[in-house]
């Protein structure tokens, strides 16, 4: 099931020329920076926007074509804007019952019910926008889209607005959302970390164009993608939990290069899960290192070396065991190990990321 | 108290809330595509709908009356369709009197119409509400505020309006001649205490009925219907 996408339109100060297929299921992120068209993309999927030269068809309907185009009412999508965008006039049982009302009861999906509990709002529903925080804004933003059952749930920069502490709170109940539901989400962000997290497909938009398109794992492993260079740039594994150690609060996960322990979470042993490492958290050692607080170690042989736009620092594009990895260390480093292609060395993992959360299943 | 004073009264509230409800109808589409619209007339029925503000009301007063008599075109219009024309009737000072309180009805229901934005209307139709059903949920609802202020000042300016309904009214007593009116025609008579009563009931009808919205406009507010 795909979405299939062309659409161009062209702005006084900005041309947006895009065509790609997307997937219906899991989460795509649109990566770009601001101003690539990452909104306006966005906006031509929900027929906010009104592209000249347009094809746009979910799931075998068409939503725009020569001659055809369908009012944003009418296509079955959920949408979060970037700001908080709740009515002022209804209360948050108000705003959530908005668009469930409108949605004929044979095509809904979700329950009132469930989606308040997935998304923690239970104790809510009675207050107004203006006694809410952001992070709470949010949630209500994303319920109310979801109570629609939308085909697709298109998600602009939700989190991008609030602190980091509400985006601590919020990014676990799109990681719930994503696990549990069967809903396809694009989710628009220029914070990579975001999408590194969450995205299982990537579309790399540059300047109103698509640069790449493809599995996350894919696109992060190719050296001719600006992805690395990013402050908050990694790598994602995927990995099988093997086994959870209550004595030290670890949880061992086994990814192709070999073992990874992580602070201890209720996973079952044989689930499967996505890990991440940070190029930032990876430090390199030419021997295997001995006597190191650092418990994560995996074999890897430098592929490649790059330039970073901190001029302190190197991108180390590494494979560990046929994965990449990325590394970012400082330029001295770089040149007093010798470093080079082929060299194969020993990658000291500080800090490894675990991308699961337990989920709670909807019914579908 | 004469009785002709309360004709005049009576005359006077009737007016003033015949103006206001029809003002409300007329100005909330019209408020709606000057809020909205993308036309570039926008701007010259902005400044035609301002003209009563500026307008001194002998002015609008004679246009109309002009308008209206059975010699103008509308009067010559209403005749050829069988009905009387309007310039001394009841029916040409409401005319006289949406046109003079135009600018204050229209111009709270356009402001609250902008401040709903276009982003409210864009999540309503994500949220499958088709244009008017958006119009009618969202943008009304969000409005409130606006249509409230209009109804007042509308009603308090039509009752307290002197120019533009002496001149279309002609001032005939039991039938076009308003509290303001009389009150005039008292004060020139030298017959103050008429003038004092009058004044007096104007003054605690406006009162009252300024209390009256100020209390609902708080209640709706912590009820959360008014923002």
């Amino acid at each position: 099931m795909t979405l299939s996408l062309r659409a161009s339109l062209a702005r006084a100060d900005f041309t947006l020329d895009v065509e790609c297929d997307i997937p219906t299921r899991g989460i795509t992120g649109v990566f770009g920076r601001s101003g690539s068209g990452k909104t306006t993309l966005l906006r031509c999927i929900a027929g906010l926007e009104r592209a000249v030269q347009a094809r746009i068809e979910c799931d075998g309907e068409l939503w725009q074509d020569e001659g055809r185009f369908v009012p944003t009412y009418r296509r079955a999508v959920g949408y979060v804007f970037q700001e908080s965008s709740l009515f002022a006039h209804l209360d948050v049982r108000g705003n959530l019952e908005f668009g469930l009302h409108r949605v004929p009861l044979r095509e809904r999906r979700l329950e009132f019910d469930e989606v308040v509990a997935l998304l923690d709002l239970s104790t809510l529903l009675r207050h107004r926008a203006p006694q809410l925080s952001g992070g709470e804004r949010q949630r209500v933003a994303i319920a109310r889209a979801l109570l629609t059952s939308p085909r697709l749930l298109l998600m602009d920069e939700p989190v991008s607005n609030l602190d980091e502490r509400s985006k601590a709170q919020i990014l676990p109940h799109l990681e719930r959302l994503r696990d549990s539901s069967a809903i396809p989400i694009i989710y628009v962000s220029h914070a990579l970390g975001e999408i590194l997290r969450l995205a299982d497909h990537l579309i790399l938009l540059q300047s109103g164009r698509v640069r790449a398109a493809g599995p996350l794992q894919q696109l992060l492993a190719r050296s001719d993608l600006p992805l690395g260079h990013f402050e908050d740039s990694g790598s994602v594994f995927d990995a099988v939990v093997e086994e959870h150690d209550p004595n030290y609060h670890l949880t061992y996960v086994r990814i192709c290069a070999g073992r990874l322990a992580v602070a201890l979470r209720p996973v079952a042993v044989g689930h499967r899960i996505r890990v991440r490492i940070d190029a930032r958290d990876v430090s390199l050692a030419l021997k295997p290192p001995e006597l190191s607080s650092i418990i994560n170690i995996l074999p890897a042989t430098v592929l490649e070396l790059s330039g970073d736009a901190d001029p302190a620092q190197t991108l180390v594009r590494l494979e560990a065991g046929a994965e990449p990895l990325l590394a970012r260390i400082t330029r001295r480093s770089a040149v007093q190990l010798g470093l080079s292609p082929g060299t194969a060395l020993y990658a000291q993992v500080k800090s490894v990321s675990l991308m699961e959360s337990s989920a709670t299943g909807l019914n579908w | 108290m004469g009785s002709i004073d309360l004709i005049a009264l009576w005359i006077s509230l009737r007016l003033a809330v015949t103006t206001t409800v029809l003002l409300l109808l007329l100005c909330t589409p019209l408020a709606w595509w000057l809020a909205v619209g993308g036309s570039r007339a926008r701007i010259v029925v902005d400044a035609l709908v301002s003209l009563p503000l500026v307008l001194p009301p002998t002015v609008l007063g004679f246009y109309l009356l002009m308008l209206m008599g059975p010699r103008g075109a509308l009067g010559v219009t209403l005749h050829w369709l069988g009905l009387p024309a309007p310039a001394f009737t009841f029916g040409g000072l409401v005319l006289g009197s949406m046109l003079y309180s135009l600018p204050f009805a229209v111009q709270p229901i356009r402001d609250a119409f902008q401040s709903v934005g276009a982003r409210s209307l864009e999540v309503a139709a994500t949220l499958r509400a088709s244009p008017w059903n958006s119009f009618f949920s969202v943008a009304l609802p969000l409005a409130a505020r606006g249509f409230m202020t209009a109804a007042v000042l509308s009603f308090a300016h039509t009752l307290g309006e002197f120019g533009v309904v002496l001149m279309i009214g002609g001032n005939i007593p039991g039938r076009t001649q308003t509290a303001s009116i009389a009150l005039f025609d008292h004060a020139e008579a030298l017959e103050y205490g008429a003038a004092y009563r009058l004044s007096a009931i104007l003054l605690v009808v406006c009162f009252v009925l300024l209390l009256l919205v100020y209390t609902l406009n708080r209640r709706l507010r912590t009820a959360g219907i008014l923002l």
